[in-house]
């Protein structure tokens, strides 16, 4: 396919003509030429706008959760309150932030930029994706003011189907938000098939693209199952029909097997786009050839296959099958295999790089830490007769606390470092920026690692109180719930200054140059902040992304802010 | 096995570190796993870490034109990496196999003793006349134990972090546990599956006793006999579930309940306006048909009580336990 299909595909874009060659910020104003726009950069921008309030909405809700839990006694909030609160958390970091965090707002904003073309292959889809989402985000926030909901984010029955709580409105809300998740990763898909810059070829791409496209397939298989689940759960509760709930006929571990099987190939929904900003900041910042292009390339792929198989290791004290549950144990570990080829591959990468330690390098170091952290602990929970005893402790909550915000949000933080001078054509405080990088990750171990010694002494998850616990229990839970909750306001408070300076910089911030870091992948190639249009020449693509050695000097944005930091 | 096993894992050193005292003959299987998973945990994040802090600092930039290498892979290091790492997960696949084949296989002479999980405790039916409905599972040392548990209303989880034991509790289905206590004292148990408001209430205790003790408490019904009223009430408030609902103090504490001391005598206004007094014949009917009146600013969640929970002799002494909360 070439260059001048993509012109035809997202002719829509055209209706801005004029304006095509200014920057894609500023090329036409009012609050309607951003709420309608076709243009990928802004979808994605507001994209990001909106999965971040929703972050701190659901951050301030886990801020009360860990008040709570300072002291043993429940006398912060009232049982019910404290139960909506975690719920609240879980369902708006999940199907609000986590999901759509990287692959919808950095996803969107940078995908076409780095394949060279103009736009996503579907814009009005695009588009429509965003509008979805905020119309889901709507029925969740609903449910929120309408007294909220107490059943977990995980909606097991028959619980969920008896609660007195909005549980319809977030059922349809997570329902619609599906539908955007499926678009988004759709529309990628084909981008990445259709739309690469001449001479682009599959591994020629970055390596991100094979973790979006990954992501893609598993969005779009998967999510249409948790669809299905959400709204036979919405039909039991609102005209009885037996599904899931035994009293009516149902049957309740069956919903078990249908929400995880959405549910765990969604945790690589939300890890494999991270796994992708991970390969190109540790490239671009060690100014070095990614080690095991193909490997790398390929195990995402390979985990976004198996993924599929592994959903019972989630049931193995549900009283699924013992047989059952031994498959899945076995399977998960085969999916613990390309995780781990990932991790040798980036450490390997550094050797013999040229490495600055500036602020999206250190969240990918630090992503490197506590990733591993993260998918070493899962190996307690993949083995059968360990998980029996940390299954729904604290250690799953510290476990999957390390994969998603220690893995996910923390490369979705060093990709918003990486590419915020690319998308809003300013810099940052770099101080500063190294400063909370510092602190996020000191205060996240305080903050978790203290809940896998919770975890594995036998803490339950979900409690509002702990203060009946006999007293061999009670002074180990006291001790590390207090650290956790200290450690959380440690995280919390450098978040806040991480918005701080980012805000900051779009004012006050010096103007950032083409490629201040010295990439080779294309976006590096048009202006900070692009044009509407992306390139002013279509672009050609002539080397792999990470040829570092090869071209030396040659081209002539070869970062200068970077050179002057290092 | 288990040679290796404490060969390998030794005395543990720190073992309130990372798991509670073991109790059980399963336990100890289990924590020889998870200290084998720890180390070798440990030593790949060491090696991990390792590496990459030595390149960051070997490798940190020092001029802007710092050449790069250009390796780009190495066969033999991606297949070292890909099969060594698959082996070992295989050993762990298989010991883990192993011990939950052990935690799922209970012997022929168990003692069965039938769990009913409900918002919000347990209660424990034993093979014996008169023993049921007890709030704590009391059992004999070093005697295999099967737990047949079902659930009355949503799924909870029978959890005793001490055995390294846990099952969902399912509503129309039997799940089965299994244990042999090895240690004499008193352990947690928990709910694990999150069942609503007070969840984190739904707690109870292990007891295990000597052989002899065990004898003595069966015979006299689960040690309830030969108790006052009042004394029986109160154990029965706890056994039963109430206190999950209700504190026994007058604090308006967020209980799902109303608080019940110092309430007897009192006039109790109802969500129909009604003003009720608080005697033995209101405290009768608010548990065997809870329902019939609500007291104002409470949900109708409480449960029934009918004679086949809680029998006459139990509802009087509820009652008598009640009137004595002053
Ligand atoms: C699931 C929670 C729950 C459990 C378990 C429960 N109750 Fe209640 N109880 C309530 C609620 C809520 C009310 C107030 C609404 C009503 O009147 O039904 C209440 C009301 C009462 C009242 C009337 C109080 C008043 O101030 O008028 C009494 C007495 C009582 N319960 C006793 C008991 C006893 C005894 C038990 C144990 C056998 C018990 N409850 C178990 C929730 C519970
Ligand atoms: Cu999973
Ligand atoms: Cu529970």
């Amino acid at each position: 396919m070439s260059t001048t299909d993509t012109i035809e595909n997202t002719g829509a874009t055209h209706s801005h003509g004029s304006h095509g060659h200014g920057s894609y910020l500023t090329s036409s104003k009012g609050l309607l030429s951003w709420a309608f726009t076709l243009d990928h950069k802004r979808i994605g921008l507001m994209y990001l706008c909106s999965v971040v309030l929703f972050f701190i909405v659901a951050g301030v809700l886990a801020l009360g959760v860990r008040l709570e839990l300072m002291t043993p006694a429940g006398d912060t909030f009232s049982p019910d309150t404290y139960n909506k609160m975690f719920t609240l958390h879980g369902a708006i970091m999940i199907f609000l932030f986590i999901i759509p965090s990287i692959p919808a707002s950095l996803g969107n904003i940078v995908l076409p930029l780095m394949l060279g073309a103009k736009d996503v292959a579907f814009p009005r889809l695009n588009l429509a994706s965003f509008h979805i989402y905020v119309i889901g985000a709507c029925f969740l926030l609903y449910s929120l003011l309408a007294g909220g909901i107490d059943t977990g984010w995980t909606f097991y029955t028959p619980y969920s189907s008896e609660s007195g709580t909005a549980v319809v409105s977030a059922l349809l809300g997570a329902f619609i938000l599906g539908f955007s998740s499926i678009l988004t990763g759709m529309n990628f898909m084909v981008t990445i098939h259709k739309l690469r810059a001449p001479g682009m070829s599959w591994t020629k791409m970055p390596l991100i693209m094979w973790s979006m496209y990954g992501t893609g397939l598993m969005q779009i298989l998967a999510t249409p199952v948790l669809a299905i689940t959400l709204l036979l759960l919405v039909l039991e509760r609102t005209y009885g029909i037996g599904i899931f709930t035994p009293s009516l006929g149902g049957d309740p571990v069956l919903f078990q097997h249908f929400f995880w099987f959405y549910s765990h190939p969604a945790v690589y929904i939300m890890i494999l786009p991270a796994m992708g900003v991970i390969s190109e900041l540790i490239t671009v910042h060690s100014q070095k050839n990614i080690f095991g292009y193909k490997a790398i390339a390929y195990s995402s792929l390979a985990i976004a296959v198996i993924s599929f198989l592994v959903w019972g290791h989630h049931m193995f004290v549900s009283g699924q099958s013992e047989i059952a549950s031994a498959v899945f144990s076995f399977l998960t570990f085969a999916v613990a295999v390309p995780t781990a080829i990932k991790v040798f591959s980036w450490v390997a990468t550094l050797y013999r790089g040229s490495i600055v330690l500036n602020t999206p390098m250190l969240y990918t170091l630090a992503f490197l830490a506590l990733f591993t952290i993260g998918g070493l602990t899962g190996l307690f929970l993949g083995t059968l007769a360990t998980d029996v005893h940390l299954h729904d402790t604290y250690f799953v909550v510290a476990h999957f606390h390390y994969v998603m915000m220690g893995g996910t949000f923390i490369a979705f933080l060093g990709g918003l470092h990486h590419w915020w001078p690319k998308f809003t054509g300013k810099q940052y405080n770099e101080a500063l920026g190294r400063f909370c990088a510092v602190m996020i990750f000191l205060g996240f171990n305080v903050t978790f690692f203290s809940q896998f010694m919770l975890g594995s002494q036998g803490m339950p998850r979900r409690y509002h109180a702990y203060d009946k616990v006999s007293a061999d229990l009670l002074p180990t839970f006291e001790m590390w719930h207090r650290t956790s909750s200290i450690g959380s306001f440690i995280l919390g408070s450098a978040l806040f200054i991480v918005l701080f300076y980012l805000l900051h910089s779009l004012f006050r911030g010096k103007p950032a140059a083409k490629n201040p870091w010295g990439g080779k992948t294309l976006e590096w190639q048009t202006e900070s902040p692009p044009i509407t249009h992306n390139f002013a020449t279509d672009p050609v693509c002539e080397h792999g992304p990470y040829d570092f050695d090869v071209i030396e000097g040659a081209d002539d944005h070869h970062g200068q802010a970077a050179d002057k930091r290092g | 096995m288990a040679h290796l096993l404490t060969l390998m894992t030794g005395p543990q050193p720190e073992p309130a570190m990372w798991l509670p005292t073991a109790a059980s003959s399963q336990a100890a299987d289990v924590d020889g796993l998870f200290h084998f998973i720890l180390y070798l945990c440990t030593f790949f994040f060491v090696l991990i870490m390792a590496l990459m802090v030595y390149f960051v600092v070997k490798y940190r930039r020092k001029s802007a034109t710092q050449k790069t290498s250009a390796v780009s892979g190495s066969h033999k290091l991606e297949i070292a990496w890909s099969v060594i790492p698959t082996l070992l997960l295989v050993v762990i696949f298989f010991w883990g196999f192993k011990g939950w084949m052990n935690l799922n296989v209970p012997p022929e002479d168990a003692l069965e003793i039938r769990v009913l999980g409900k918002k919000w405790s347990w209660e424990f039916d034993y093979p014996y006349n008169g023993v049921s409905g007890a709030g704590e599972l009391v059992v004999p040392v070093n005697q295999p134990v099967k737990l047949i548990m079902s659930s009355q209303d949503v799924i909870h989880s029978f959890y005793v972090p001490a055995f390294r034991i846990k099952r969902d509790v399912v509503p129309n289905r039997y799940s089965v546990l299994w244990f042999n206590p090895t240690k004499k004292g008193t352990f947690d148990v928990f709910c694990t599956e999150y069942c609503g408001t007070s969840h984190s209430q739904m707690l109870s205790r292990v007891k295990v006793v000597s052989r002899d003790d065990f004898k003595k408490w069966a015979e006299t019904g689960g040690g309830m006999d030969g108790l006052s009223p009042v004394e029986l009430g109160k154990k029965l408030f706890s056994s039963k579930g109430c206190v999950a609902c209700h504190s026994i103090t007058d604090d308006r504490m967020a209980k799902p309940g109303p608080a019940l001391g110092k309430r007897f005598g009192k006039m109790e206004e109802m969500s129909t306006g009604e003003m009720v007094k608080v005697d033995e014949n209101y405290v009768r009917e608010s548990i065997r048909n809870s329902t019939a009146k609500i007291v104002k600013g409470y949900a109708p969640v409480m449960p029934p009580f009918p004679a086949s929970s809680v029998s006459d002799r139990q509802l009087n002494a509820l009652i008598d336990y009640i009137k004595s909360l002053k």
